[in-house]
């Protein structure tokens, strides 16, 4: 294409639209991150605000080092797989379910939306009230079909944590997923469907030949932005389990260092680990899902 | 042996009737599973005293001691007023810069468009965590520590590339004749978007400032950070922090009430704009 002085003056009024978001992202966001590198590799703490000094990569090496780290990193990847895992599956059987033509199907996506809606703090203290190992009505439910023999501790036992905290995830975000599937399902062209029929595929068939390959873009970004979101997991495990190792998650791991032992140098470090773990992890899905994220706007609905 | 030629519309409809019964069981355990939680919440809020402690489906006397409580025991009203100047003022910034920067994107071709839309999309997706001791640092040297400012500016870092990739894609669907005949016209850039697109974008902004006030509203790991007293302390925080006599003793009634209190409103907003937000969640298909 050749650029007419138009064009070009045009290209110019871009960058002038762009320049305040521009400018403010990089002060709240760029800067900071910067910052925050920086700082993982000094002595740094928040509580003196005297000097510091430059200590080279000695924070990654202690973090290498340190048990509590790896169980950290560890309970990250465990709660992002198995909650992914078990939204999207969950998440599939109920956007099929919703796809079928019946009454009062607004009201229930309505209702699909409330849990994405609420704060995670309230779904975690709603849970948390439901698994109460005294007087929790999980508990009691288990207790009189005689699932279990006695009442557990779900969210202090460090056998159950983990587990408690990825079923409450699941059922925060499993209607979000839901809901970008079905958006997914409802463009599918019902002809196909019909010629399907016609060449004798049952349901089974017609979903794995037709509905599968056509959804997977949809499910592949809805997976990727779910994976990301699930690895930085904090307010979960925060109102539901503390600062319990068994469950503790990276960001929980890197703000305690940070925020509750003042050691800006180390947590800094922490929370480097982190980000670069959320870079390794969206490099490896966009690669494995070939997915092109840049061509999600046009999808836009 | 196969049934008689008179049974066989019979069993048809049997099993006509088993797949339709299966089907509504299906759709109840999906109602239940998503809403029994709020239900719970309720039923236990309006308890009172040890009545909490049974797993009775129905409060035998209900009563509004645990809303008083919250309301006049702590400053639950203040943490309400904070949570909506914060997140009115995050919107209010967020849709004013992004509404330029994705006329940018989504109207003009120039180089580095897509990679730019990508690295916006990258900041959004970035655990808090990674910018949290650069913004601490930051926050304290503008002297917004304990600042409902300070939360406003660090809500930008997550509201602000979202609403860039929601508008960015809204902004893509206008059609370009529009442009084009008020270009002819002598309209500059400025006046195309303040006086052409913005008015029939209304919708969109609508959606877009929508999500972008219930994640502000939401947030957590900042507002638990950046602010230290009670009278600061936003929604989220607030409710996190509930705390009894002592740390075993907590008042589930009040952290329930509080958590219902909360969740009335988001439900009717949820009920009211159901159609825009799951087309804004599908355009911009980011976070939960």
């Amino acid at each position: 294409m050749v650029a007419t002085p138009a064009t070009r003056a045009r290209r110019r009024q871009a960058w002038r639209y762009l320049l305040p978001m521009l400018a403010v992202l990089a002060a709240v966001a760029g800067w900071p991150l910067a910052r925050t590198l920086w700082f993982a590799l000094t002595d740094a703490r928040l509580d003196t605000t005297g000097g510091y000094h430059l200590v080279g990569l000695d924070n990654f090496a202690y973090l290498a080092a340190d048990r509590d780290w790896w169980i950290a990193v560890r309970n990250t990847l465990v709660f992002t797989a198995a909650s992914v895992l078990l939204e999207t599956l969950l998440g599939l059987v109920i956007a099929l379910t919703l796809n079928a033509r019946m009454r009062g199907r607004g009201l229930l996506r309505a209702a699909m939306l409330i849990p994405w809606a609420i704060p995670t703090v309230v779904s975690a203290q709603m849970w948390g009230w439901m698994l109460h190992d005294q007087f929790g009505v999980i508990n009691a439910l288990l207790l009189a079909t005689g699932l279990i023999a006695e009442p557990q501790a779900w969210t202090a036992d460090p056998n159950l944590a983990l587990g408690a905290v990825i079923a409450v995830d699941v059922w925060k975000t499993t209607p979000f997923m839901a809901l970008l599937l079905l958006a997914a399902l409802q463009m599918l062209p019902p002809q196909l469907y019909e010629a399907g029929r016609v060449d004798g595929l049952g349901p089974l068939g017609a979903f794995r030949h037709i509905t599968l390959p056509l959804i997977r873009p949809a499910l592949m970004v809805a997976v990727i932005f779910r994976s990301l979101d699930a690895m930085r997991v904090f307010d979960l495990m925060y109102v539901l389990t503390g600062n319990s190792r068994a469950s503790a998650s990276m960001s929980i791991y890197a703000r305690e260092q940070l925020i509750d032992f003042q050691d800006l140098g180390y947590g800094s470090a922490a929370a480097t680990g982190l980000f670069t773990a959320v870079a390794a992890v969206t490099a490896l899905l966009i690669i494995a899902g070939r997915v092109r994220l840049a061509a999600a706007p046009d999808r836009a609905a | 042996m196969a049934a008689p030629p008179s049974l066989r519309p019979i069993a048809r409809r049997i099993r006509r009737l088993a797949g339709r019964l299966l089907f509504a069981l299906l759709v109840a355990a999906i109602v239940t599973y998503t809403v029994f939680p709020f239900y719970w919440a309720i039923v236990a809020s309006l308890k009172s005293g040890n009545e909490l402690f049974s797993a009775s489906l129905l409060p035998a006397d209900p009563g509004w001691e645990n809303y008083r409580a919250i309301f006049r025991d702590r400053p639950f009203a203040r943490s309400i007023l904070n949570s909506l100047l914060v997140a009115t003022a995050t919107v209010a910034v967020s849709l004013a810069l992004a509404a330029a920067a994705a006329f940018a994107l989504g109207r003009i071709t120039f180089r580095g468009r897509g990679a730019l839309l990508l690295a916006i999309l990258a900041v959004s997706m970035f655990p808090q965590i990674a910018i949290l001791a650069g913004l601490f640092e930051l926050i304290r040297a503008l002297g917004l520590y304990n600042n409902l400012l300070a939360l406003v500016f660090s809500h930008l870092t997550f509201t602000l590339p979202f609403a860039v990739w929601v508008l960015t894609g809204f902004m893509r669907e206008m059609p370009t004749a529009l442009e084009e005949a008020a270009m002819i016209d002598g309209a500059t850039p400025f006046v195309v978007l303040t006086r052409i697109f913005l008015p029939l974008l209304a919708p969109a902004l609508v959606t877009t400032g929508l999500l972008t006030f219930i994640v502000s509203w939401n947030e957590f790991l900042f507002a638990l950070t950046f602010t230290l007293t009670d009278d600061k302390r936003t929604v989220p925080v607030a409710i996190a922090l509930i705390t009894g006599a002592s740390r075993f003793e907590l008042p589930w009634g009040q952290i329930m009430a509080a958590s219902v209190t909360v969740t009335l409103p988001l439900i009717a907003l949820v009920l009211v704009f159901q159609r825009r937000i799951i087309a804004g969640l599908a355009a911009g298909a980011v976070k939960g």
